[in-house]
């Protein structure tokens, strides 16, 4: 049902000329990274217009690059945090994947998409939750996936794997009591980045 | 003091906040809602989850590719290898590595045993919460002979782990376990415990696929045209198909608004493009459209599990990669060969890198779109694994669906969206 024969990356370096797209395919996936500037104008023209109509965002999820490559020793020194979203056409059968770098790494704020798709609501709230992204424009920005009162972003490179704090019961006091973790994080494998040059594509 | 009746009733009604859950038997595990009432009817609904978070995501960082393959059992509890299935697709796809045809025979023929696993253990729990007891015990009846299968190619119930990057595990046994007669157990019990158990797996497979459409004829007899639960489920929970799509609806809930869209049809994967099945959908995209939606998607399972038998049986051959930096080499090459036993040794301690990049694999689960998201920086754990679970986007829409209906019908509508916390909460 597809309006014209140009493929999906085409269309999108012939619609958004003056923004600045970074496109790419990779394992028949096409990934559009866009700056957090013209983000929200983005997204808005791919659900709108007809040679795009991604009607559906499948899902929103936060990533921390701070680590990224560390273990083959190198230094990451873009921004920290991006989000990246999946999109579905189901009218024209097509996937997108945008990712966006979010401004400023000790305060992460990038608009919200709520207004454009309404599932975004929970899945912005986890990236809240988890990386402490904030959506600027969010209706309703709770934590949504850790305990009431929680304290920290649990998926960032920088939170250790065994947490802060453990739980318990306390007899004396009747209630549950919060208290320092007793364990000592354990690294099983290292990780190790291996090049193969069989699975360099 | 004012005498007029009407303003003295104004004085008296108030908005109740109601908890609802999380250890509510019809809350479906651990769902927190808190509902503002007016009178009987809901006037808000705010689902607090997470009760069940268990961190996969992170703990996936922090693992070895293959070590994550059990997590993925956990999420979704009630249809595990599919779960399993959308992680090693994406593995495969940023490894490139090819999966022998028989393998994907395999898969698909237990995605589709996974699917009524799921559908039966929907319909039995959507139905007792509704009040309807009887069609609980019988679906839980045909969910052992199902989970018998598991176990026979697994070794386990429910956590398989079966699938593997390259493949499945092993291949189908050739025999069917049988139950073994002890004090308990009668030996007319036995007998009829062991029905249709003589031959293989696949025999056995056969046997059910032959008595099923008989018995989801037995639970539309009881559901279909009973009035009670018609009047439990028609108009309840309507979303049409615009909204359905806004609120990221996949799978039967999609379809059930009268999309018809399906991945295993329009973006297949595996084998499915070459099997032949219809997708139901519905009309009104109410909680009843839904119920018939899984119904039917049960019975065209059903005639998916039998095609997929028919092409087992006459092609034997392998079931996983030959490509021994992926999978694990046979036992027997390993105790002769040098190079097996170094890659054995390699494939269990450190695992294999995955080349940088990025990947998203997604397969139609029975809840819906399940996919997984992978962004590998080169190492031999993934640098960030998202999970993106079908049962998450539904149980969003929480607020939108039970606006305005009454308190008995917020528990049709968690019967209806088969919300499985494991997944939800990761």
């Amino acid at each position: 049902m597809a309006l014209t024969d140009d493929t999906l990356q085409e269309r999108l370096e012939e619609q958004f000329e003056e923004l600045d797209l970074k496109i790419s395919e990779e394992l028949n996936e096409l990934t559009v990274e866009v700056e957090a500037s013209d983000y929200l104008e983005f997204c808005l023209a791919l659900r709108e217009k007809p040679q795009f109509q991604m009607e559906q965002l499948i899902d929103l999820c936060g990533v921390d690059y701070s680590a990224y490559e560390q273990a083959a020793g190198k230094h990451w020194t873009g921004k920290r945090y991006a989000v990246v979203l999946h999109l579905i056409s189901y009218r024209l059968n097509e996937r997108l994947r945008i990712r966006v770098f979010v401004e400023e790494d000790s305060f992460p704020v990038i608009p919200t998409v709520v207004d454009i798709w309404k599932s975004a609501n929970w899945y912005e709230r986890e990236a809240f939750d988890l990386y402490g992204i904030a959506f600027d424009g969010h209706p309703d920005l709770r934590r949504i996936l850790t305990d009431y009162g929680f304290i920290g972003h649990p998926l960032r490179k920088d939170f250790p794997m065994t947490g802060h704090v453990e739980m318990r019961y306390d007899e004396m006091k009747g209630r549950v009591v919060y208290e320092p973790v007793t364990i000592d994080e354990r690294v099983n494998t290292e990780r190790v980045i291996r090049k193969d040059n069989r699975y360099v594509h | 003091m004012s005498t007029n009746p009407a303003e003295m009733s104004a004085a008296e009604i108030r908005n109740f906040t109601l908890n609802f859950g999380p250890q509510h038997p019809a809350a479906h595990g651990v769902l927190r809602l808190i509902l503002e009432m007016d009178g009987e009817t809901i006037e808000r609904a705010d689902p607090h989850i997470g009760l069940l978070h268990r961190g996969t995501e992170k703990l996936a960082e922090q693992r070895m590719y293959n070590q994550s393959i059990p997590y993925m059992d956990r999420l979704d509890y009630v249809s595990m290898m599919c779960n399993e299935h959308a992680y090693v697709m994406t593995i495969e796809k940023l490894l490139g590595v090819e999966v022998p045809e028989r393998a994907q025979y395999i898969r698909v023929m237990f995605d589709e045993i996974t699917r009524i696993l799921n559908h039966l253990m929907w319909l039995g729990t959507h139905a007792l919460d509704v009040g309807a007891m009887t069609v609980f015990l019988y679906c839980f009846r045909e969910r052992e002979d199902l989970m018998d299968l598991y176990e026979a190619v697994s070794g386990a119930r429910m956590h398989a782990a079966y699938y593997r990057p390259g493949g499945v595990y092993r291949d189908l046994p050739d025999e069917m376990p049988k139950y073994k007669s002890n004090q308990w157990r009668s030996e007319k019990d036995l007998k009829r415990q062991n029905e249709g158990r003589d031959g293989s797996v696949l025999d056995f497979i056969e046997n059910f696929t032959g008595r099923f459409p008989k018995l989801v004829d037995e639970y539309e007899t009881l559901l279909t045209n009973n009035r009670i639960w018609k009047q439990r489920t028609v108009d309840i929970g309507v979303i049409d198909a615009d909204l359905a799509k806004q609120l990221g609806f996949t799978g039967p809930m999609l379809r059930g608004s009268g999309v018809a869209w399906d991945l295993r049809r329009k973006q297949p994967y595996e084998v499915y493009d070459k099997l032949d099945f219809e997708i139901p959908i519905g009309v009104n995209g109410d909680c009843y459209d839904r119920y018939l939606v899984r119904i039917e998607e049960m019975r065209q399972s059903n005639h998916i599990i039998q095609q997929c038998v028919t092409w087992l049986r006459q092609n034997p051959g392998a079931v996983m990669a030959d490509d021994h930096k992926v999978t694990p080499p046979p036992r027997s090459e390993m105790k002769e060969g040098m190079e097996s036993l170094i890659h054995h040794f390699k494939h269990f301690t450190e695992g294999y890198s995955v080349p940088k990049g990025e990947a998203y694999a997604a397969v139609e689960h029975p809840k819906g779109e399940f996919g997984t998201y992978i962004l590998s920086d080169g190492a031999n754990k993934p640098y960030r694994l998202k999970i993106r679970a079908p049962g998450f986007a539904h149980l969003a829409a929480m607020e939108e669906m039970v606006k305005g209906h009454m308190l008995a019908d917020v528990v049709a509508v968690i019967g209806t969206m088969d919300v499985v916390f494991g997944e939800i909460d990761r």
